[in-house]
């Protein structure tokens, strides 16, 4: 008898703990990215660590940028072209990869791969970091592991993510414009020609604000995850994980968001 | 210098830190012994401000640091110097770097100031010309005396050693006890260690503290621990398995 009246109760206690654990884990979540932002707007400015940020989400991403920039042109080329086809209107090509990858595809893929090589390596090395006290040393040197670490690569995320998101962009008009041009033999006018036409300023800020949002999104995460990484090679592991997962559903979901708004 | 008052903290409803109470005087070495896991780190992270006491006063200096924030806590932590266990050095930095980083980061130094101080310490801990070595290319015992050298680099007037010399070979172990007793006599900096490594830390330990159960069961003078008649501590000094020690 006890146990039966026990049971709904313990219930709501799992719930209710449930519950509460998610809204003190949104809130350690919160408080993490104000620390960030009061930190990122008040002296003393790291400029040797942003730069060393810079270099690290932005410049080596470049490759991973221009190869799948080229290879998502490049089918987007293909497939539009052998669509539009079938109305006759293949003359549309160019503008259909290029909004595609001005709105939509290319601040999404390139904040993808940006996730998949730099994201995860920065959740890794923060929160290594954390795990051979390296962070401690900072904190007990007097020095905010804030300034060092987080606030660097959000401000870095921000300036690095459009530049990514434009370089991915652009070859993957190019990418493109091979495929429907060179290979399928439209004319090379009637590509970039009708892209005049079609695509505006609009469109350009829509995507260059996704991917400043994005850029966000990602860094803060990622620090986030690194910054408070569980014990041991396993919780930078499973850290790790929980980042780039996050972050993948993170940009689809907030895609969507940002796509309904900024019509 | 430092002084410790009834301090009390817990984990998840396990109490760590029964009430703790040790007084370190301006220039000592205290070194703190006690079982593995039995809240010796955790109370040199208290004494660093790494974690909050649940109960009880910790003063540095004549300053209460047990509810110190922010810039105030900071203030005091310039005083510090910290040699964590696993040396803790940053890993994207030379061994150089490493050492120069505090100078760059703490103090108004020219550049040319910077590398003749970080040069003259690294020389101090017998690592001349090591500079421009990665941490990962160096040993463990390397590791530490460089994680000494940054520790000593501000001229800190407290200085915390977390186990500097585990892990290490017998003659390691003695060469940078040497070290610590060496530096100390140059530098006069008061120094907190937490350290295991009986007999050996006897012959530099100014005064030494028993940690046990929580609490610390008996601090003094380095000989009179040694020959305590405290069946406790008798028992730790021997390594004896038979004896009042709860194994952990």
């Amino acid at each position: 008898m006890t146990t039966w009246a026990a049971r709904p109760v313990d219930l709501v206690a799992l719930v209710g703990r449930a519950a509460l654990s998610l809204v003190a884990s949104l809130g350690r979540f919160g408080t993490f990215f104000a620390s960030a932002v009061a930190y990122a707007v008040t002296p003393p400015f790291k400029m040797r660590q942003l730069v060393g940020r810079i270099h690290f989400i932005g410049y080596n991403s470049l490759v991973i940028i221009v190869l799948t920039g080229a290879f998502t042109g490049m089918v987007l080329g293909l497939q539009v072209f052998i669509t539009l086809s079938r109305f006759g209107s293949e003359a549309f090509l160019g503008p259909a990869v290029a909004l595609s990858l001005i709105r939509e595809l290319g601040p999404v893929l390139a904040a993808l791969m940006v996730t998949g090589r730099a994201g995860s390596a920065l959740t890794a090395e923060i929160g290594i970091m954390r795990i051979t006290e390296q962070i401690d040393a900072l904190t007990v040197m007097a020095l905010n592991p804030f300034r060092y670490l987080v606030v660097p690569s959000i401000v870095a995320g921000i300036i690095t993510f459009p530049l990514m998101t434009s370089i991915f962009d652009v070859v993957g008009i190019f990418g493109g414009y091979l495929v429907g041009v060179k290979l399928l033999g439209l004319s090379q006018g009637t590509y970039f020609g009708e892209m005049k036409s079609f695509v505006d300023l609009g469109d350009v800020t829509t995507g260059v604000w996704k991917s400043l949002s994005f850029g966000v999104l990602v860094t803060w995460v990622c620090t986030y995850k690194g910054y408070h990484v569980g014990h041991g090679a396993e919780g930078v592991a499973r850290a790790t994980t929980q980042a780039v997962v996050l972050c993948s559903v993170l940009i689809l979901v907030w895609d969507y968001f940002l796509g309904s708004v900024l019509k | 210098m430092i002084r410790v008052e009834n301090l009390r903290k817990s984990f998840g409803g396990q109490p760590v830190l029964k009430g703790v109470n040790l007084e370190v005087n301006r220039g000592e070495i205290m070194i703190v012994i006690g079982q593995s896991g039995g809240g010796k780190t955790v109370l040199l992270k208290h004494l660093l401000g790494l974690l909050r006491a649940d109960a009880g006063r910790i003063v540095v200096a004549g300053v209460d640091i047990t509810e110190l924030r922010g810039e105030a806590l900071d203030a005091v932590r310039r005083r510090y110097g910290v040699v964590f266990q696993g040396g803790a050095l940053f890993d994207s930095m030379s061994v150089f770097d490493n050492v120069a980083f505090p100078l760059r980061e703490r103090t108004a130094l020219g550049r040319a100031e910077i590398a003749e101080r970080a040069n003259a310490k690294l020389e101090q801990v017998g690592l001349g010309g090591m500079g421009e070595k990665n941490p990962a290319e160096i040993s463990g015992g390397m590791r530490k005396r460089v994680a000494i050298a940054r520790a000593l680099v501000t001229e800190p007037e407290i200085v915390f050693f977390d186990e500097p010399t585990t892990g290490l070979d017998p003659v390691l172990v003695n060469t940078i006890h040497g070290l610590i007793v060496d530096l100390h006599a140059k530098f006069a900096f008061t120094a907190v260690m937490v350290s295991h490594e009986i007999p050996e830390i006897f012959k530099i330990a100014q005064k030494v503290a028993m940690l046990y159960d929580g609490r610390i069961v008996e601090a003094g003078p380095a000989e009179a621990i040694q020959n305590s008649p405290n069946p406790v501590i008798q028992q730790f000094i021997r390594g004896d398995p038979e004896g009042p020690i709860h194994l952990r």
